[in-house]
C-alpha cells in the first residue's frame, strides 16, 4: 500500500473532563485508563495512532464504551481533540477554520448514525437533500441528486413519507442516501446496523456491499458486532479503553490475534468462515500439478469438501486467472476448519 | 463502594437533620410557652424597627423612572402597542379605530375556527369550537369575549416571540441561563396584582397596561420551555446537522428548532392559557372584557349571569387548551407526488372559504354579523332564580350553613387567632425547624431569612393571615383530593376520567373557582378557602392517581404474592412509592393556592392581598412591591423545601 493515506491520525487523544488540555499534558502514555478515571477525567481516545486508505474499509470494533464512537468523532471533528494530529487528505483538521471546517463536510465527508439522526419534520426528499440545501444548491439540482441517491438504496416510491412513517430499515436508508448526497469521498458509518432487527440488518449488510461495490468510497465503518466486522472489513480496528488493541486484516486478527482481548473475541468465531485459502498458503518450490487447485480467494470453509476428499499432503493453490500461486499445507487447512 | 459510602454519608445527615430540627421546635416550644412574659419586642417587631422599605423603592423607581427616563421609553412601546391593539379591537369587537373595518361578524370567525378545529383534532374538536363560539354569541356575550381576545391574540404571540428568543439565548449562553433561573422562579410565585401595577404606571391604564402584564405574566414557561426542548434534541441529530455542513444560523432555524418543535408548541400552549388566565384578571385595573364583566356581576351577587359567564370562560379556555394541545401531538403526514397545491392546502383554502362565505352571509342575515342583546338568549334571572332557589332548599340551605357556621367558628377562626398568637421569632423557628427535618440545612436557612425579611418588612400580621387561608385551604384540600385521588387510582377507566377531569380543570382561569365558592357560602371568608380549596384539590388528586399508577407494577405483585390485603398493600407499598410524587402535587396546590388567595381579596378577606388591590388604584409601587415579595418569599420557601423533600425521597427510594 504506497498509496498516501486519505485519513492520518498521530497519537490522537481524547480526555473529557473539568480541563482535559492541561491534564493531558501532565500525565504520560502509559497512564491506564482506570488511572485517569480514579483522577475524574474519561480517556475517550488514548494514544490512537492509524490510517485509512483511499478505497478501504476500515471496521472499528469494540464494545460499548470502548471509545470506537468517540474516535471516528474525532476524525470527522464533531468531537475536537486533545493531544495529537489528524489530517485529512494531507490537511490538519484541528487547523481549520469554522469555515474551513463547513466546506469540508459540504464537499467530502458523508456521516450515517445508529438511530439515524434524521430531521423528523422533513419528509425523505427533504432530508436527503438537506446537505445539498446547506451548501446553497438550488431546488431542482438538488431534488434530481437527492432521487437518484434515493434510487440508489431502493426508496423511490417513498420520498414523500415522513421518517416516522418508514420502518427502521427504511429510515436507514434515508441516513445512507443523506450522507451519499454530496458525493463524499470519505464515508463514516457509525453503528449504522445496531438498532435493526437480525434479519434487516442482514439485509443491510448486503445492500451496503452492493453499494460499496459500485462507489468505492473510503469507510470507517463502526460495530459491536465482531461477524459484522468480519463480513465487511478489509482491515479491523479492535478497541478496548480508548486504545487499538490491534489494527489487521480478518484472517491476522483471526489467525494471530496479538493480545489476550482480541483472542477472547475470536474465540467463537468460526476461522474457516474467515480465513482465505491463500492466508495459509505458502510458496511452492517447484510447481507440481496444477490439477484441482484451489481458488487462492476462497474462505476454507467453502473448500472443506474438496479438502476432505482430496487426500494429497499439499494442495495447489492458483488466483483468480488459473495461475499457480502457491499450495497449502492439507492438515493444517483442515485444522483450521474443524477448529481444534 | 464510593455510593455506598455516599449512602452513609446520607443516612447520617438525616439523623443529624432530625436532631437540629428538634432543636429548634424545641427553642420555638420554650417561645410559646413562655409568651406571657415575653417582652413585646419579642412577640412582633416594634414599629420603630421596621425599616421604610416601600419609601425606599420608590425613590428607586422614580430615579429609574423619571431620572433614567425609563417611562419614556415604555410610554414610546405602549404607543406602539396601543396602535396593534387597535387594530385586533377593531376587527374583533369593531372599535373605532383604524382599519374600522370590523367588527367581523361572528359567524364568520366561528366557521374558520371550526375548520381549523377540525384540521387540528377532527370532529370533536370542531364541533368544541362550534359550540363555545355559537354559545358565547348566543348569550350575548360575544363583544366582552372579543375584547378579551384582542388582547390575547396580540399577547400571546409577543410572550411568544419573546419568551422564544430569550429562552434562546439561555440556552446558548449558561451564564445568562443561570442568571435568569432565580428571576423566573420569583417571576412564578409573584401575585398577579405585583404585575399589574407597575405595567399600569409604565403602560397607562387599559388594554394597553393589561397587554403588557399579560405577556409580562406568561413569558416564563415559555423560556423554560424552549431551553428544555433545545437541550432535548438528540446528539446525532445535531451531529447530522454538523455533518451536513450547516453553518451556526442554519443549526438554530433548520435543525434545533424544529427537532425542539414539541417542547416549543408546549410552551406556546402555556403562554396561551396563562395568557387567557391573565387577561381575565386584568379587569383589576380597567381592561374591557370577560373578566370585567364577572367581576362585576359577582360583586352584585348576580349569580346567574356570572354563571353563564364562567361557561364562556371555560368554553374558551378548553377550545385554546385542546386546541393548542392537538397542534403539539398534529404529526405532519405526507402527500403524494403530484398532489394538486390546492390539495395540499385544503384546510386553510376551506377554511378562507367558510370566512368569506359567512361574512357575505351575515350581509342578508343580520343575526350572523351580531347577536343584540334582545335576540339574545341569556338566561340570567332565570338562573339566579333557579340557583337561588336549590340554595334555598331548607336541606341544602341547613347544609351550606351549618358548614359555613363549623368551618368558620370551629376550625377557621381558631387556627388563624392561634397563627396570629405565635411570637413572630417562634414562627420563623418552627418553620425553620420543618424546613431542616424535611429538606436540610440548606432550605432550612433559605426559608429563615425569608420569613426574617417578611417579619421585617412590617406586613407580619398579614402575611400570617395569608398563610393561615393558604395553610387551612390545602389542609382541607388534602381531605379531598387524596381521598379521591386513591378511590380513582383503583380503577384505569376512572384514573383516566378523573385525571382528564383535571386536566380540564387546571385550564380554567383562576378567577373562575370563585363563582361556586361565592354561590355556595356568600361573600366571607370560608367561600375564600372553599374556592382555594377547590382551586387546590386539582393538583392534589391528579398528582395522588400520578403517583399510585406510577408505583412499578411488580413491587405491586410482590404485595400480592406476599398475601397482602388491599388496604395494607395501599399503606405498606402503595403509598410510600407514591409519595414523593404527591409531593409534587403538594407543593403545587401551596403554588395555586398562593396565587389564589391574593385573588380572592375582591370577596374581602384581610391579607396582603387586599392591601395589594388597594395599592392599585394608586401609584404606590414601593408599597405594591414589597407586598408582592412577601407573597412570593413565603411561597418560595415552602416551594424549595417541598421540592427537596420530593427529589431526597424519590432518590431514597430509587426511583430516580
Amino acid at each position: 500500500m504506497a498509496k498516501k493515506p486519505v485519513i492520518s491520525a498521530r497519537n490522537v487523544w481524547k480526555i473529557f473532563g473539568a480541563n482535559p488540555k492541561k491534564y493531558l499534558s501532565q500525565i504520560s502514555a502509559d497512564y491506564s485508563f482506570d488511572q485517569i478515571k480514579e483522577d475524574g477525567y474519561i480517556a475517550g481516545v488514548k494514544d490512537v495512532s492509524i490510517d485509512v486508505h483511499k478505497g478501504e474499509m476500515l471496521v472499528i470494533m469494540g464494545l460499548s464504551g470502548s471509545g470506537k464512537s468517540t474516535l471516528v468523532r474525532c476524525l470527522s471533528r464533531l468531537h475536537d481533540i486533545t493531544g495529537g494530529t489528524i489530517s485529512v487528505d494531507n490537511q490538519d483538521i484541528m487547523s481549520l477554520t469554522e469555515k474551513e471546517l463547513i466546506e469540508l463536510r459540504r464537499s467530502k465527508m458523508g456521516m450515517v448514525f445508529q438511530s439515524f439522526g434524521l430531521l423528523p419534520h422533513r419528509t425523505v426528499l427533504e432530508n436527503v437533500a438537506f446537505p445539498l440545501e446547506m451548501r446553497g444548491q438550488d431546488k431542482y439540482t438538488r431534488r434530481e441528486r437527492a432521487l437518484e441517491v434515493i434510487r440508489l438504496v431502493g426508496l423511490e416510491g417513498r420520498e414523500e413519507y415522513f421518517p416516522r412513517e418508514l420502518s427502521g430499515g427504511q429510515q436507514q436508508r434515508v441516513g445512507i442516501a443523506r450522507s451519499l448526497a454530496i458525493e463524499p469521498d470519505i464515508w463514516f458509518l457509525d453503528e449504522p446496523f445496531s438498532a435493526l432487527d437480525p434479519l434487516i440488518r442482514r439485509e443491510m449488510q448486503v445492500e451496503f456491499l452492493r453499494l460499496q461495490g459500485l462507489l468505492g468510497k473510503t469507510i470507517v465503518f463502526i460495530t459491536h458486532d465482531f461477524d459484522e466486522a468480519l463480513r465487511l472489513a478489509d482491515r479491523i480496528a479492535i478497541m478496548k479503553d480508548g486504545m487499538i488493541e490491534q489494527c489487521s486484516t480478518p484472517d491476522q486478527i483471526v489467525l494471530n490475534p496479538a493480545t489476550e482481548y482480541v483472542r477472547k473475541f475470536t474465540e467463537e468465531v468460526e476461522k474457516a468462515r474467515v480465513v482465505n485459502v491463500e492466508a495459509i498458503m505458502e510458496p511452492t518450490g517447484k510447481p507440481r500439478s496444477s490439477k484441482n487447485a484451489l481458488y487462492g480467494n476462497k474462505k476454507l470453509r467453502d473448500v472443506a469438501k474438496i479438502l476432505a476428499s482430496d487426500t494429497r499432503e499439499f494442495i495447489p493453490v492458483k488466483d483468480t486467472d488459473d495461475k499457480l500461486i502457491g499450495q497449502i499445507n492439507r492438515k493444517k487447512a483442515l485444522d483450521i476448519v474443524f477448529g481444534e | 463502594m464510593k455510593k455506598h459510602d455516599q449512602n452513609e454519608r446520607d443516612l447520617k445527615a438525616i439523623d443529624t437533620n432530625t436532631g437540629i430540627a428538634s432543636i429548634f421546635l424545641l427553642v420555638a416550644l420554650a417561645f410559646l410557652l413562655s409568651r406571657g412574659i415575653l417582652p413585646a419586642w419579642l412577640i412582633r417587631i416594634p414599629e420603630a424597627l421596621v425599616p421604610p422599605l416601600a419609601v425606599w423603592l420608590d425613590l428607586i423607581f422614580n430615579f429609574i423612572k423619571d431620572d433614567l427616563h425609563l417611562i419614556d421609553l415604555t410610554r414610546a412601546i405602549s404607543g406602539g402597542l396601543e396602535v396593534l391593539l387597535d387594530i385586533t379591537a377593531n376587527l374583533l369587537y369593531g372599535r373605532n379605530r383604524w382599519p374600522k373595518l370590523g367588527p367581523i361578524p361572528w359567524a364568520a370567525v366561528c366557521a374558520s375556527f371550526v375548520v381549523l378545529a377540525y384540521y387540528l383534532g377532527g370532529l370533536r374538536l370542531a364541533l368544541l369550537a362550534l359550540v363555545t363560539f355559537v354559545w358565547t354569541a348566543l348569550i350575548g356575550q360575544w363583544k366582552i369575549a372579543m375584547q378579551t381576545m384582542s388582547v390575547l391574540t396580540l399577547a400571546a404571540p409577543f410572550a411568544v416571540l419573546i419568551g422564544l428568543g430569550l429562552g434562546i439565548t439561555a440556552w446558548k449562553f449558561r451564564t445568562f441561563d443561570k442568571s435568569i433561573r432565580p428571576i423566573l422562579s420569583v417571576l412564578q410565585t409573584l401575585p398577579f396584582f405585583t404585575y399589574l401595577l407597575p405595567a399600569v404606571i409604565f403602560f397607562k391604564v387599559g388594554p394597553t397596561a393589561g397587554a403588557v402584564a399579560t405577556i409580562m405574566f406568561a413569558v416564563p414557561p415559555m423560556i423554560l420551555m424552549t431551553t428544555l426542548g433545545l437541550r432535548k434534541v438528540s446528539t446525532e441529530i445535531v451531529e447530522a446537522g454538523h455533518m451536513s455542513g450547516c453553518t451556526r444560523w442554519q443549526m438554530l432555524r433548520r435543525v434545533y428548532i424544529p427537532a425542539a418543535r414539541t417542547e416549543i408548541l408546549v410552551g406556546v400552549n402555556q403562554v396561551i392559557m396563562l395568557c387567557l388566565a391573565m387577561v381575565v384578571l386584568t379587569a383589576f385595573i380597567g381592561m374591557p372584557g370577560l373578566g370585567a364583566k364577572l367581576l362585576a356581576m359577582m360583586g352584585s351577587f348576580k349569580i346567574g349571569r356570572s354563571f353563564e359567564i364562567g361557561i364562556t370562560i371555560v368554553l374558551f379556555a378548553i377550545m385554546l387548551d385542546r386546541m393548542s394541545k392537538a397542534w403539539v401531538m398534529k404529526q405532519p403526514v405526507h402527500f403524494d407526488r403530484g398532489t394538486q397545491w390546492w390539495h395540499r392546502h385544503k384546510y386553510f383554502l376551506l377554511s378562507l372559504l367558510a370566512f368569506v362565505f359567512f361574512l357575505l352571509l351575515s350581509q342578508l342575515i343580520p343575526i350572523l354579523a351580531e347577536v343584540t342583546r334582545k335576540q339574545s338568549f341569556s338566561q340570567g334571572k332565570e338562573i339566579d332564580k333557579i340557583i337561588k332557589g336549590f340554595l334555598a332548599i331548607d336541606s341544602i340551605k341547613n347544609t351550606t350553613e351549618w358548614l359555613r357556621w363549623f368551618l368558620n367558628v370551629k376550625v377557621l377562626i381558631p387556627f388563624r387567632n392561634s397563627l396570629l398568637w405565635i411570637p413572630t421569632p417562634a414562627f420563623i423557628l418552627i418553620i425553620m425547624g420543618l424546613g431542616w427535618y424535611l429538606a436540610g440545612k440548606k432550605e432550612a436557612l433559605i426559608a429563615g431569612l425569608f420569613f426574617t425579611i417578611v417579619a421585617i418588612t412590617g406586613w407580619w400580621d398579614r402575611s400570617v393571615i395569608t398563610l393561615y387561608t393558604v395553610i387551612s385551604a390545602v389542609v382541607l384540600a388534602t381531605f379531598i383530593g387524596i381521598p379521591l385521588g386513591i378511590l380513582a387510582a383503583r380503577s384505569t377507566k376512572w384514573s383516566s376520567r378523573i385525571l382528564l377531569a383535571c386536566d380540564t380543570a387546571q385550564t380554567f382561569p383562576s378567577f373562575i373557582y370563585l363563582i361556586p365558592a361565592i354561590m355556595l357560602f356568600g361573600v366571607n371568608d370560608v367561600a375564600v378557602v372553599f374556592s382555594i380549596l377547590i382551586f387546590a384539590a386539582v393538583p392534589l388528586t391528579r398528582y395522588t392517581i400520578e403517583g399510585l399508577r406510577g408505583v412499578p407494577p411488580e413491587m405491586v405483585e410482590a404485595a400480592d404474592m406476599s398475601g397482602a390485603t388491599r388496604f395494607q398493600k395501599l399503606l405498606t407499598v402503595q403509598l410510600p412509592l407514591a409519595l414523593p410524587t404527591m409531593g409534587v402535587g403538594f407543593n403545587q396546590a401551596i403554588n395555586f393556592a398562593f396565587f389564589m388567595v391574593i385573588i380572592a381579596a375582591f370577596i374581602g378577606t384581610q391579607d396582603l392581598g387586599q392591601e395589594l388591590q388597594r395599592t392599585l388604584a394608586g401609584t404606590e409601587l414601593g408599597k405594591n412591591f414589597v407586598l408582592g415579595m412577601n407573597v412570593s418569599l413565603m411561597a418560595l420557601s415552602f416551594d424549595f423545601i417541598i421540592t427537596k423533600w420530593t427529589e431526597t425521597r424519590k432518590q431514597a427510594l430509587g426511583l430516580g
